[in-house]
């Protein structure tokens, strides 16, 4: 059997979701938001809400989210994305609202509105992008960069004693008794990414039957902001951020009632 | 026994080579080109070795610029 014969329409088992834009996304090759954006595509398409989304796209590397996505937008101040949600929904009930932030807007300048929605119990999603640096503005230290890391402002690797621990502001949420779903996952194998996906899939459902707040944490990569190609960027997760940000849900609420 | 063949098409003006899915193919199908590039500069990813693909889409799962399609027939 030949090529030609295979790829038939009626054959195909895998395209892109109708809902992601042809426009050329900016991202860096081999960049994870890239295929968190593409996820956050199907769900909304699988779960029929395109009329029914709202996006709330942060100031970073994703600030753009608004140009590749086919749903509708609104764009934040730094930080202040959850703060933006929580009017949308509380407007806007019945509708679909998620953020897409990245770790210098969740976990640094926006680390108030993050822990008080959570705390609110908001019934938003909050979809947030760990990548352990500050990516759009030249790979500086993040609050979530991790011990011994070298970014442009801690060229000798980060020290405790002068810079503070990485912050791991997951957890902290998981123990607020307003938020639904935790969980952290990651998209550097196809396995991950399909877990991902089913992440952001209950986190949506939870925010439309107005649950709670869920928070789906996507430890990612940044190759250009670590220095190292796509695939050395994916080991040095796996090898580095693992230990500091452990993959798994963190609380399920529904889970935990079903025992 | 049934054979499970399959096909990729790549969107080569969206691809930015990354190498992702060249990394998570199983059968060693993909590669990046040697020497072609396309619009932007990127040597894109083709199907090196399109008798050994399974449509088990891996490459299209962890591609960031949503540009692999994946086609999958039972041969009998």
């Amino acid at each position: 059997m030949e090529n030609n014969d295979i790829i038939k329409i009626e054959n195909r088992v895998y395209k892109k979701p109708s809902l992601l834009n042809d426009s050329h996304m900016h991202y860096c090759p081999g960049c994870s938001h890239g295929v968190v954006h593409k996820l956050v595509a199907e769900v909304i398409e699988e779960l029929g809400l395109q009329e029914k989304a709202i996006g709330v796209s942060p100031v970073g590397c994703a600030v753009f989210a608004y140009n590749y996505i086919d749903i509708d937008w609104l764009e934040a101040a730094h930080g202040r994305a959850t703060a933006m949600a929580t009017a949308a929904k509380r407007l806007m009930p019945d509708k679909l609202v998620f953020t897409y932030q990245g770790d210098g807007d969740f976990a640094a300048i926006g680390t108030c509105e993050s822990i008080h929605s959570c705390n609110r119990g908001e019934s938003i999603a909050i979809i947030f992008i760990n990548n352990a640096i500050y990516g759009m503005t030249g790979g500086q230290m993040a609050p979530t960069t991790l011990l011994g890391q070298k970014t442009a402002t801690c060229p000798y690797g980060r020290r405790a004693d002068l810079n503070g621990y990485p912050l791991s502001i997951t957890p902290l949420l998981a123990q607020l008794d307003g938020t639904r779903y935790v969980t952290r996952q990651s998209v550097h194998t196809p396995a991950n990414v399909r877990k991902t996906k089913a992440a952001i899939k209950k986190a949506f459902q939870n925010s439309m039957e107005g649950k709670g707040t869920s928070v789906v944490e996507v430890v990612s990569t940044c190759n250009t902001g670590w220095k190292l190609s796509p695939e050395k960027a994916n080991q040095w997760m796996v090898d580095n951020m693992f230990a500091k940000y452990p993959l798994g849900d963190l609380k399920n609420v529904d889970a935990e009632k079903k025992d | 026994m049934a054979k499970i063949r399959g096909a990729v098409t790549v969107n080569s003006e969206r691809c930015k080579g990354c190498n992702l899915c060249v990394v998570a193919c199983p059968c060693d199908v993909l590669d990046l080109m040697k020497k072609e590039v396309n619009n932007r500069g990127y040597h894109f990813a083709y199907m090196a070795a399109p008798e050994k693909c399974i449509g088990c889409q891996s490459c299209a799962l962890v591609c960031p610029d949503a540009c692999i399609e994946v086609y999958r027939v039972v041969e009998k």
